[in-house]
């Protein structure tokens, strides 16, 4: 195997990328999937379970309402069909999963055949989106860093077995790491806005598997490799770019890509095989006894739709029409991502600059922190409008208003820091003064050495204790320049 | 007594639970040896329960209907803190943290848990040969099988060491030793009595039932233990049919049925009690008619597929990880195997091995799709027959007890056992067995009585007038 | 009759469920199972196009309950019953290989 001295020289070169993403979901309910224990992360381990998820014996699966909302949900904002649908035993041996069997949805799940359109406007396919059992974790001793390899023992925790989890299966419609990105970061963004999950890659929340071939354009797709242990959009990326590579070369070396699982190391930043693909694994489904068929119906499915929230796409077209920018512009994608496009609409209504408040929003107001009043904001786009403060001062007032909690008066602040408004005559006056006191640069600066106006500036700054509006500034002495010439 | 005339005896206060315990106690003690109905009995636990109704009663509380009835539970249902084995070494030592829905509301009702009945391991067998306790002796014969696989339960209640218990039963596991055992057994309609807390067999077609002395006591414990159970999602939401206030109701009009294509296989003895019932219930004015069941002898190969590829994946569980036996290995893999292997017995490894079979790769649909198939066919045809019989009579065993081993051998043999039981598990219909006198060397023979789902009414009196012509 | 199942199938068979089998149960495993088949192919004699696989006996849909928190199991209790525990969790041989 070529894992060591990747060159990079035979990229692309004729080689098409296939990638599919399968995402895994945690849903955000209050109770795991088939018993009443609390859906949590981070707790004292084997402290949330029960006879049902610690698959005693004689205990039995009872489905949680909330699962079949939000996967109804899901399933709609996913433009998928949602389908009436069944619960299959997928049976292995395995010490995390209390059963040695997953309860899963197998030939009929219950959201089918949708899409999911990236901001760029690629459009990529959902074959289907289905419901099915977390397992417990095991965390492995000795043998170095924790890893199963090679360890003494390990140990198993069942806090998260039982954990509803969506299984959301992407059609191989990606063509690029980045494209691959995006969808993570897309799909993100809707679990988040209809609170289907938390979709925390750094908990676990939401992970993902890519499956990656690569083919000479205009010939059928490649063998794939799946990759696991993408924690981050990060990871994504660079697993997906590593993994095409290495096949690539394999295939210009005229050797076949072997079916296989593979892991991706953060530590050496290269993919490993895990598990040889065995001639298809035999995990006897068969329809789970336990549990009945679910058949939402109609009026459940319109329920569910009529209270779907606007979803970030749609909510990215109307910052883009408010602040006059596209859909793909960084501000729209930011405001979207952190839920404050209501915010920036609020101020707008008050009579907010749109532009200027996005700004602010973007740049200015941390992302966890409190956020400015639709008041706040506005009056400090307003005062800065108006030219009573520079857009320094006005970055200066939002960290104030900010560390305050969000609501505070712009102008009262501007007072307290001495933003006093310059007038432009007194702007003036000092612009001369500087002229003044320091002939030798001015006369370079007629002369049309540019630099020699750093001088100036510099000077005009510190009499001001630097509140001029640099803008204006430099106005001032082009225009003074323009008339002694 | 039986519990009808215990709870009342214990209610009015002419007898205490105390002295009823004491008295079940007693005979336990005397015959326990020579029967092996019980993996463990319950003494102390059993006394103080019985203490703590008669200070109700003394108080002038409020006691249930089955107030001071000794009960005795097949030891394949959860009792906290009692030990739970399914006679099987792989859960040997373990202690349930919850108790089985159906225990806790015959307990809730005063009846007093007084042991845990000997069962075939995980209940795969007709015997109960195949614990890994040993094997249970027939009360009526001690060189015979009480049948099984609740064998345990049905011998308890022959033995008179208690008046009533439960069982389960997934292809004939209660109706079969009933009828060995000359006692009452009842296979409800599935979903009538919750699951939660039997350890599972086979899912969708395990149900708990009771053992009993008259078909009265039966009644009344499953209209106390039935009904919905949030717990369990195959529990009916469905009122239950009446039961005891139907018994004295008669048969007058009501259609009898008889199987006409019938598989053979039952012993003459055996037929001849059954033709015996259908007089019986003739000379009451039930109407005799003939049904047909196109498909009833393909019923075990269905149940055979059916049966074992749920226990295969239901018994997966038992890996040494959590609970029960563990015998160590170099890693978790081998560490599994090695449990399963030494904690297993071979008729369950058998069933484990045919099951997977069944649901691998490449066999799926010959096999286990095919089964479920006939298994359709058999409703159909059963709602067929309901369309024109309000019960079915059968026999519920081809034959009395048998000498142990005689079946060991084959296990084909033994399961040739469930033969005219096993329509009624693939169906999810009701049915038990009463006993009918005696069929040869004056062994009990039990009459199965079959309905359609929740007929359990027409069932139960049909029952109580076989019961009513015997006596 | 033998031909319906193969000492290799038992041998696959008893891999995928996890025991371990001798070579003289091996055997008698492969003679017993393949005569039960035998016995079971009376059903391949049955049309049975059409028909629709019958899992539950009785038709029940939608059986949910409501997403609201109940009781835990007590830790101790729960690793009391534990072939082997520490730290809180189940304590077991190495693991060899991920899950699939
Ligand atoms: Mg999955
Ligand atoms: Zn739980």
């Amino acid at each position: 195997m070529t894992d060591t001295a990747i060159d990079t020289t035979n990229f692309i070169n004729g080689y098409e990328l296939v990638v599919g993403l399968e995402v895994h979901a945690e849903l955000a309910t209050k109770t795991k999937v088939f018993c009443s224990c609390p859906n949590m992360f981070g707790d004292e381990p084997n402290t949330n379970v029960c006879p049902v998820c610690l698959g005693l014996p004689g205990s039995l699966p009872v489905l949680n309402h909330q699962v079949v909302e939000l996967a109804i949900r899901l399933g709609l904002a996913l433009n998928c069909s949602v389908h009436s649908s069944v619960f299959h035993r997928k049976n292995y041996f395995y010490p995390d999963m209390p059963k040695d069997y997953q309860v899963t949805q197998y030939d009929q799940p219950i959201d089918r055949e949708g899409y999911l359109d990236l901001p760029s406007g690629k459009r990529i396919g959902i074959e289907r989106a289905h419901l099915e059992e977390d397992t417990g974790k095991s965390t492995h001793i000795g043998g170095g860093g924790g890893r199963i390899h090679g360890s003494e023992y390990s140990m198993v925790d069942y806090n998260r077995a039982g954990i509803p989890l969506l299984e959301i299966v992407g059609k191989p419609d990606i063509r690029t790491s980045e494209e691959a990105k995006q969808y993570m970061a897309e799909l993100q963004e809707i679990l988040i806005a209809t609170g289907v999950s938390d979709a925390k890659m750094e908990e676990g929340s939401m992970r993902c598997d890519a499956n990656v071939s690569v083919h000479k354009f205009g010939t059928e797709f490649g063998t794939r490799c799946e990759i696991k242990n993408l924690n981050s959009l990060r990871s994504l990326g660079k697993a997906i770019e590593y993994e095409a590579r290495r096949q690539i070369i394999l295939i210009e070396d005229g050797e076949r890509i072997r079916q296989e699982t593979r892991h991706w190391s953060d530590v050496d930043s290269r993919t490993h095989t895990l598990r040889v693909k065995e001639n298809a694994d035999d995990y006897r489904y068969f329809l789970e006894p336990d549990l009945v068929p679910i058949v939402p119906g109609d009026v459940w499915i319109d329920a569910v739709r009529q209270a779907l929230p606007v979803l970030p796409a749609a909510r990215r077209h109307k910052v883009a029409d408010a602040i006059r920018s596209t859909i793909t512009d960084e501000t729209v994608i930011v405001l979207v991502q952190r839920g404050w496009d209501a915010l920036l609409f609020d101020c707008i209504a008050a009579g907010a600059d749109p532009q200027r408040a996005a700004t602010h929003l973007q740049h200015n107001v941390p992302p966890d922190g409190p956020t400015p009043t639709p008041a706040t904001l506005t009056a400090l786009t307003k005062l800065e409008a108006e030219g009573k403060i520079t857009a320094t001062q006005a970055k200066t007032l939002m960290a104030d208003i900010v560390a305050a909690g969000g609501d505070a008066d712009p102008a009262a602040l501007a007072k307290a820091r001495g933003f006093e408004a310059m007038a432009s005559d007194a702007l003036e006056g000092t612009v001369d003064a500087a002229i003044a006191a320091q002939p030798d640069a001015w006369a370079k600066y007629v002369a049309g050495e540019e630099k020699a106006m750093g001088a100036l500036v510099g000077a005009i700054m510190k009499t001001t204790k630097g509140q001029a509006d640099g803008k204006a500034v430099t106005a001032l002495l082009q225009q003074r320049r323009s008339t002694a010439q | 007594m039986n519990a009808v005339e215990i709870a009342a005896a214990v209610q009015r206060g002419t007898r205490s639970a105390v002295s009823v315990v004491d008295e079940h106690l007693a005979v336990i003690s005397q015959r326990e040896g020579d029967v092996h109905a019980f993996n463990l009995v319950l003494a102390d636990q059993a006394r103080s329960a019985a203490a703590a109704i008669d200070a109700r009663i003394a108080a002038g509380q409020q006691v249930g209907p089955l107030a001071g009835v000794p009960l005795a539970v097949k030891d394949n249902m959860c009792t906290r803190g009692i030990p739970t084995t399914c006679s099987s070494k792989i859960l040997e030592g373990w202690k349930p943290p919850y108790t089985a829905t159906a225990v806790e509301r015959l307990v809730a009702a005063g009846a007093i848990p007084i042991g845990k009945t000997n069962l075939d391991e995980f209940a795969m067998g007709s015997s109960t040969e195949n614990s890994a306790f040993g094997p249970t002796r027939n009360p009526r014969d001690l060189s015979r099988v009480p049948g099984g696989s609740s064998g345990g339960s049905a011998a308890a209640v022959a033995a008179g060491f208690a008046p009533v218990s439960i069982g389960s039963d997934t292809g004939g596991s209660i109706r079969q030793p009933a009828s060995l055992c000359g006692v009452v057994g009842v296979k409800p309609t599935y979903g009538l009595v919750s699951r939660y807390g039997l350890i599972a067999f086979a899912s969708s077609l395990d149900q708990i039932g009771p053992f009993t002395t008259t078909v009265h006591d039966s009644a009344l414990l499953l209209e106390v233990m039935g009904g919905h159970d949030h717990r369990d999602s195959t529990s009916l939401p469905s009122a239950m049919p009446p039961m005891t206030a139907v018994l004295g109701h008669g048969v007058q009009g009501l259609r009898v049925g008889r199987i006409t294509n019938l598989p053979d296989g039952a012993d003459p003895d055996v037929v001849a009690r059954i033709d015996a019932a259908f007089l019986a219930l003739e000379k009451e004015g039930a109407v005799l008619v003939d049904v047909e069941i196109p498909s009833f002898s393909f019923a075990l190969t269905s149940y055979y597929l059916i049966a074992p590829a749920e226990a295969s994946s239901n018994l997966a569980r038992y890996d040494g990880v959590r609970y029960g036996l563990r015998v160590d290995d170099v890693d978790t893999a081998q560490m599994n195997a090695s449990t399963r292997s030494a904690g297993f017995g071979a008729e369950v490894k058998r069933r484990i091995m045919l099951g997977t079979y069944a649901l691998s790769a490449g066999y799926y649909d010959a096999y286990y799709g095919k089964a479920l198939k006939v298994r359709r066919l058999m409703a159909d045809d059963f709602a067929k027959a309901y369309q024109q019989a309000d019960v079915l009579l059968t026999p519920a065993s081809p034959s009395v007890a048998f000498p142990f081993g005689s079946k060991t051998a084959d296990p084909l043999s033994m399961y040739l056992c469930d033969l005219y039981t096993i329509p009624s598990n693939l169906c999810g219909h009701p049915g038990m067995s009463v006993p009918f006198g005696t069929g040869a060397d004056g062994l009990p023979v039990g009459v199965q009585i079959l309905a359609p789902a929740l007929g359990e009414s027409e069932m139960f009196r049909t029952a109580a007038v076989l019961e009513a012509s015997m006596a | 009759m033998s031909e319906l199942l193969s000492a290799d199938d038992v041998i696959y068979v008893a891999k995928l469920a996890r025991l371990n089998l001798t070579p003289d149960e091996v055997g008698l495993y492969t003679t017993q199972l393949a005569g039960m088949l035998g016995h079971f192919s009376d059903i391949e004699k049955l049309d049975l196009d059409g028909v629709e696989p019958m899992v539950h006996p009785i038709p029940l849909v939608n059986v949910l309950r409501e997403d609201v928190i109940g009781a835990c199991l007590d830790r101790d209790e729960v690793l009391a019953a534990a072939p082997a525990a520490d730290q809180g969790r189940f304590r077991v041989p190495p693991i060899l290989g991920e899950a699939p």
